[in-house]
């Protein structure tokens, strides 16, 4: 039985992950007002721009840092145009998967050729926690898993905290359910908008690199391949908390693992696929627990003058 | 004694309007002092200027004698001025603890959950304001939501407090805890600045009143020799007529019966229980009672927006009780619900197309399922002119209006269209005494021409005034019914709480 094979759980892990961190990374805008749907494009740009810098410079980390500075950059560009100009949000943001795309693909090619990325990229090391790792059935979910699978864990679980346990989360709740109330009390709404969308880019660029320089050593086209739609997916469905959307990234992980793991055995994975979003339309209309979005998210605060 | 707040000359002009243009007030320790104004006479404006939301044209501020000049509610709320907002500033999401001290929450980079609560709890007993701090805002009555927007004033250590138009949105019963409330601040000497258009209220509460008109403060007296009348003309700046004149009527045939109607709400409770009457032409019945017992349950399905469970509703001798509502719109029903802004208007629509609501697809106003714009401007015209709405302006979204004009667009649609009869739901909530004035003259004005209206309000008083016989519901039934001659104000007021009349049914 294919449950049994502890391998399936350790593949959940590192499916969940690149979903688990765009999905965090949405919250946190999403939490202060900002609906944020560029997850999707912001992954590539880190994706992209992992392998790019990490071949440039022979080390896998400033690849990784190069992702979360421009992952940072482009949801600074949604965040001005949302918060500044207050721009439609959902077009703000799939025109910025669309951008994305194109650009991604387009240095691609212009920068490496068609022959794709260089096969000597450096990744980042998969290591294996001493002592986890040995524990008989569970071990083998923690053997030899990108560095990031565990770094990933450590933030979202770091999040959860920074959300709903310390003034700044507090206040950042705040700004995204009712940002008038929380401008006449002096908390700075603008402000913290913007924290919440960059905070965004960069975990959505985490989870980009993860795929392209954690798990693998390479960019290719539209390699993201929707992970960024699923994790929309996983922050509703985990109700707009880090916990949560941790949750519903390793049951759609899993449903991915399944499809892997059942290929061959005349499953079409085509159907598991579906099933994230069968999950979220059942969330957001009730069926399973309620999902409410914050009060204010998506709409534009316009200051006193 | 040294004033707490004083208000000299000031003035707040914007482009084309005169908001503020010279108001004067000054507030002593421990009064409670009610600024009394109709909607648009620049309370609002007032307020926003002490709170630093607006900075004034001229004039100024000086609080505890010091001359104040804030830029953001933070300099006001630092400087010790709180306030309530009449529509609240909270977050319903968070806990009512969040709420008090967000902004100044206890904690390092943590924020300390428990000294929160502590402190709250702390506040609520020192103030005798009884309130749960963990419970969530969303979940509370608007009565309770209003307590935590005064345990947020307190907590940021407020010296003075504004109350604007705080009984709006309060049940009676509510604004007998909120009076309470008052007069214990004011025994422990907190200033109070009750902002208000109710003269009632505004006698009941306050010690002195500042009367504002267009902008500018009009006079301020001793509470305790002024009357109703007195403030009435003050605040219009005219006499105001407060109880319109209704000769004798002798009331005809019935135009609405309604049989054993059982009703259920939106919630599934069933709050229509049985009930029958019968309204005549050339009459108004009045529906006294508590509000949540039914009464507007019993008006939205006699308008055919809740599905009778059981009963018959009978017009004008048709039985309508499984018609839709259009259907009962073309039989003669009109209606003026409770929440003019929800039910009442599409307040993104301009008044042309308001004002055809009920009658678009007939024509002049559509052929073939095409609109004719003009046929509706220019009948939009006529009535915007003939209830006097203003501004006259048939292009306005109806968001643009102020409440009182709101409600003349929506009287002047249902009343035009020639009903049989006239369901008037709170139609004079919220609104100035000249405005309530207009609205209840239309109200009589139908029931002379003998039509007939079945009004429901929550203000015995407005019941009182105009109705020729009161039905008293609770919990979902009606008690009695009285002739307007024979009833008094206490035997309704024990009827509102279900005892039943001793003689007189009907």
């Amino acid at each position: 039985m294919i449950f049994s094979n502890p391998e399936i759980w350790a593949l959940t892990l590192s499916m969940a992950i690149p979903l688990a961190l765009p999905a965090v990374g949405g919250t946190f805008s999403e939490r202060t007002g900002v609906v944020n749907i560029a997850m999707e494009g912001i992954m590539l740009i880190g994706a992209f721009f992992g392998v790019a810098f990490s071949y440039w410079t022979g080390n896998a980390w400033v690849g990784l840092f190069a992702a979360i500075v421009c992952g940072a950059l482009t949801a600074l560009a949604l965040a001005w145009g949302a918060i500044h100009v207050s721009a439609d949000q959902t077009v703000l943001g799939m025109g910025i998967n669309i951008f994305a795309a194109g650009l991604t693909t387009f240095l691609l090619n212009t920068l490496f050729g068609y022959n794709g990325t260089p096969v000597n990229t450096p990744k980042l090391p998969s290591v294996s926690i001493p002592g986890l790792d040995h524990i008989p059935y569970i071990g083998v979910i923690f053997t030899n898993q990108s560095v990031l699978v565990y770094v990933g864990i450590v933030l979202i679980f770091l999040s959860h905290w920074f959300l709903f346990s310390t003034r700044l989360g507090l206040r950042m709740r705040s700004v995204g359910e009712n940002p008038l109330a929380a401008d006449t009390l002096g908390i700075p709404v603008w402000r913290l908008r913007y924290l919440g969308v960059v905070l965004s880019g960069v975990f959505s660029a985490i989870g980009g690199a993860y795929l392209s320089i954690g798990i693998l050593n390479g960019f290719t086209s539209n390699m993201t391949s929707g992970r960024g739609y699923i994790a929309l997916a996983a922050m509703i469905f985990g109700k707009w908390t880090p916990l949560g959307s941790f949750g519903a990234a390793l049951i759609f992980g899993f449903s991915t693992a399944l499809g892997i793991v059942l290929q061959g055995h005349g499953v079409s994975s085509n159907i598991l696929q579906m099933i994230p979003y069968a999950l979220t339309i059942l969330a957001l209309t009730g069926l399973i627990g309620r999902s409410t979005p914050p009060a204010a998210d998506g709409i534009p605060y316009e200051p006193r003058r | 004694m040294e004033p707490v707040l004083e208000v000299v000359d000031l003035k707040k002009w914007f482009p084309g309007v005169k908001a503020n243009d010279g108001v004067n007030l000054t507030v002593h320790a421990g009064e409670v002092h009610a600024i009394l104004g109709e909607n648009g006479a620049g309370k609002s404006t007032l307020m926003k200027v002490i709170y630093g939301l607006l900075e004034p044209t001229s004039g100024e501020i000086r609080l505890f004698g010091q001359p104040v000049h804030f830029r953001s509610p933070r300099d006001a709320i630092l400087a010790g001025i709180g306030m309530v907002h009449q529509h609240f500033m909270l977050i319903p999401a968070l806990t009512v603890a969040e709420n008090v001290v967000l902004g100044d929450e206890p904690g390092g980079v943590r924020f300390d959950r428990r000294e929160a609560v502590r402190r709250v709890r702390e506040l609520s007993e020192r103030y005798g304001l009884a309130i749960d701090p963990n419970a969530k805002v969303g979940d509370l009555t608007v009565g309770l939501q209003q307590r935590v927007e005064i345990l947020k004033a307190f907590y940021r250590k407020a010296r003075v407090l504004i109350l604007d138009e705080p009984t709006a949105l309060l049940t009676p019963q509510e604004t007998r805890e909120l009076f309470n409330i008052i007069r214990a601040l004011k025994a422990e000497g907190v200033p109070v600045l009750f902002i208000s258009h109710k003269l009632d209220e505004v006698l009941e509460i306050s010690d002195r009143v500042t009367v504002m008109r267009a902008g500018k403060t009009v006079e301020t007296l001793e509470t305790k020799g002024a009357t109703p009348q007195m403030l009435a003309n003050l605040m219009v700046g005219r006499e105001v007529v407060l109880r319109v004149e209704k000769p004798p009527m002798e009331a005809g045939p019935p135009v609405l019966e309604v049989r054993n109607l059982r009703v259920r709400s939106a919630d599934r409770h069933e709050r229509v229980k049985g009930v029958t009457l019968t309204v005549r032409r050339g009459e108004i019945l009045g529906i006294a009672g508590i509000d949540g017992n039914g009464q507007f349950e019993l008006a939205d399905a006699i308008a055919g927006l809740l599905r009778a469970e059981a009963g018959q509703i009978v017009l004008d001798g048709r039985d309508i009780t499984h018609l839709s509502p259009a259907e009962r719109t073309q039989l003669g029903i009109a209606y003026v619900p409770q929440d003019r802004q929800l039910d009442g208007l599409v307040l993104s629509f301009d008044l042309a197309s308001n004002i055809i609501l009920r009658d678009f697809r007939r024509p002049p106003f559509s052929r073939r399922g095409i609109l004719n714009r003009r046929a509706a401007e220019s009948y939009a015209k006529r009535l915007i002119e003939a209830f006097d709405v203003r501004p006259p302006d048939f292009r306005r979204k109806a968001s643009e209006l102020s409440g009182g004009n709101q409600q003349k667009v929506i009287l002047a649609r249902e009343v035009s269209r020639d009903p049989l009869i006239l369901l008037a739901a709170q139609p004079t909530r919220g609104l100035d005494v000249g405005a309530i004035e207009g609205v209840h003259r239309q109200l009589v004005r139908l029931r002379n021409e003998g039509k007939a209206v079945l009004l429901i309000s929550l203000e015995l008083d407005e019941i009182l005034s105009l109705s020729d016989r009161i039905a008293v519901m609770h919990d979902g039934e009606i008690v009695g019914v009285v002739d307007r001659a024979e009833a008094t104000r206490e035997q309704l007021g024990l009827m509102m709480t279900g005892r039943r009349a001793k003689e007189g049914t009907a």
